[in-house]
């Protein structure tokens, strides 16, 4: 039969290219609807970074956005690096990013260390449940969470200050606080969620290590700092450099829905000014640049974190 | 005494550790309250009336009578909150479904190694991970695809996630081959293969994708806020940040008559409590899904 023979011939590359493509014809159809939506809604979006060095009037159509338009070469960028907000927004943006870096696995380590501990599964499995919640409740909860306990008008922790006969207090529009509160809010999101991969790692190290440091007459918590921790410190340096790529993102969904004017200053990020300033203020060349002089950085980034990756043996990220 | 921990040996006692112990699981009795104590306030709070707000001063921790006046109004018939519900239910439902129709039809494609161009799409699909035209041009396709104030704007913007297509195109790799060439033999086109063979073999990798798209399509909130202008086609999470976010009184969008309004605060609290009980209830049986998806992203396909 001619169908089996051609089957037969498909693993061999000696066919011609179109023969092959043609063979394939159907699989390529089903896989159309994907991959124009892959062309339209990501690769088209890729091209219109192009607003950012093009003067558009927010009026005009998308064919005059994308395609007209006068060239202003940098402008845009030039407009954003000697702006007022660069320094506030790149500083936010950074001092954040390093701050979840740094205390996110930190937190998400000793709690896995504490439930690697328990030696109830019963309680160690309700543990992690509990753990696991604010994973799955959206930001915007999450936000609401921090307004029902934290705002002025009828917050519950300003109800029983004024309840004890205080003063109200403004803890989200005062700069003291706000980062003190954006900061605590990521660390009860994640800390369960992010205790998962290292209580995994802490489940896989050998127990004739710990068998050897018993003999040697080593106590639990003494097997922690010789054991434990040595043995995961590869992972958890891994894990830090894949998270480098990222360290700009995250941020926004939390801060956009908690923070308001008056703590600009030490709680606007990149991707809020880009949100104010492109779709609040209607400015799509300015907001795309920014956009993009994040983009870049973020690029940056995964390629330097790439390197590191392989330079300690790793595949790489790609 | 001690009970071995799973596949290790039982390790016996120091003193150290007979201290050690109990500090550890009082420890981590008070970080998982930490976890439930904001859900348990706004609960409570949301059950105070406002009878007994008012005989009891501002603050009330422990409501003595449940009033459930708050959540009466706000899930009264033709209620704002009740439509957004629908929306909710609709994008999760049609969403998810039209999300899983086309990453399977799309991994099905990259799972096929000998497909001429297979690489160069795959790599061209995965820079999509890395790079992205940002807030400002993804917005003007999407205004420019007429989806402004169009419930499309909660599904097409967002089709396919690329993680959850390499993760569905390993899934497929599993698949034995001899089973579609033996379809293909037997003369079925390759749509006939994917929906026959290949989608009933993997069931478990549908139902963990669904559940990805479908706790994504429940808690997405920024995509309708940007997208949609009218009121009333607005999911449940945008109605919860109109009303305790962006401090909107409800009244003021919904047209219900009532004879005594309940407080505003109230009506606050019971909005975040309806607005996150559904996944709260759910998310203890299906956390294990998500969990293996971390697994599956450490290994790295």
């Amino acid at each position: 039969m001619a169908h089996t023979r051609r089957l037969a011939a498909t693993a061999s590359s000696s066919r011609p290219l179109l023969r092959r493509i043609a063979r394939y014809r159907g699989v390529y159809l089903i896989m159309l609807p994907g991959l124009v939506y892959y062309l339209v809604y990501k690769y088209l979006p890729m091209y219109g970074v192009v607003i950012a060095f093009k003067d558009i009037s927010p009026l005009s159509g998308f064919r005059e956005i994308y395609f007209g338009g006068q060239w202003v070469g940098l402008k845009y960028f030039e407009r954003f690096v000697s702006s007022f907000y660069f320094w506030n927004v790149v500083r936010n943006t950074l001092v954040f990013s390093l701050l979840r870096l740094l205390l996110g696995p930190t937190l998400a380590i000793m709690l896995a260390l504490m439930l690697n501990e328990v030696r109830n599964l019963v309680f160690k499995r309700v543990a992690q449940t509990v753990s696991y919640l604010p994973h799955f409740i959206s930001w915007v909860v999450v936000a609401s969470l921090v307004h029902a306990i934290l705002s002025v008008d009828g917050g519950l922790l300003n109800l029983i200050i004024t309840g004890l006969g205080g003063d109200a207090v403004l803890f989200l529009g005062d700069p003291r606080f706000f980062r003190v509160i954006a900061l605590s809010t990521w660390m009860w999101h994640g800390v369960g969620w992010g205790s998962i991969i290292y209580l995994a790692a802490i489940a896989g190290i050998d127990p004739e290590l710990y068998d050897a440091a018993i003999i040697d007459g080593a106590g639990r918590i003494r097997q922690v700092f010789a054991i434990t921790i040595p043995t995961i410190a590869p992972i958890i340096v891994i894990l830090l450099i894949l998270r480098i790529g990222d360290i700009l993102d995250g941020g926004f969904d939390l801060i956009l829905n908690i923070y308001s004017p008056g703590v600009y200053g030490v709680a606007d990020i990149i991707d809020t000014f880009v949100y104010r300033e492109g779709l609040l203020r209607v400015q799509y060349s300015y907001a795309a640049a920014v956009g993009v002089f994040k983009s870049v950085i973020g690029l940056l980034l995964v390629v330097v974190a790439d390197r590191a990756a392989k330079q300690l043996g790793q595949s790489g990220l790609w | 005494m001690t009970r071995p921990a799973e596949g290790g040996p039982a390790r016996p006692r120091s003193r150290g550790e007979r201290i050690f112990a109990p500090f550890n699981y009082g420890v981590l009795m008070l970080v998982g309250l930490l976890f439930l104590v904001p859900f348990l306030l706004v609960l409570a709070s949301s059950l105070v009336g406002e009878q007994e707000l008012q005989e009891r001063g501002v603050f009330v921790l422990i409501p003595r009578r449940l009033d459930f006046s708050a959540y009466g109004y706000l899930l009264s018939s033709g209620s704002i909150v009740l439509g957004a519900y629908r929306v909710t239910v609709v994008r999760i439902l049609l969403g998810t479904a039209a999300n899983l129709a086309v990453t399977a039809a799309l991994a099905y494609g990259l799972s096929k190694r000998a497909l001429p161009g297979v690489t160069a799409i795959t790599a061209l699909l995965f820079f999509t991970m890395l790079f992205s035209g940002g807030l400002i041009p993804t917005f003007l396709v999407v205004k420019a695809t007429g989806l402004i104030d169009n419930l499309g704007a909660l599904i097409v913007p967002n089709l396919v996630s690329t993680w959850n297509l390499l993760i569905m195109r390993n899934f497929f790799y599993q698949i034995p081959q001899s089973l579609e060439e033996s379809a293909e033999i037997d003369g079925a086109s390759p749509l006939r293969i994917l929906v026959s063979v290949v989608v009933p073999l993997s069931a478990p990798s549908f139902a963990t994708i669904g559940l990805f798209y479908a706790v994504a399509h429940w808690n997405a909130w920024f995509d309708a806020a940007i997208y949609i202008n009218s009121v009333a086609k607005l999911p449940v999470q945008n109605i919860l940040r109109a009303l305790v976010i962006a401090g909107t009184d409800v009244d003021s969008i919904q047209d219900i008559d009532v004879e005594h309004l309940p407080p505003p605060q109230t009506i606050r609290y019971a909005m975040i409590i309806i607005s996150t009980l559904p996944i709260v209830f759910i998310y203890p049986f299906i956390q294990r899904y998500f969990v293996k998806g971390i697994q599956i992203g450490a290994v790295k396909g």
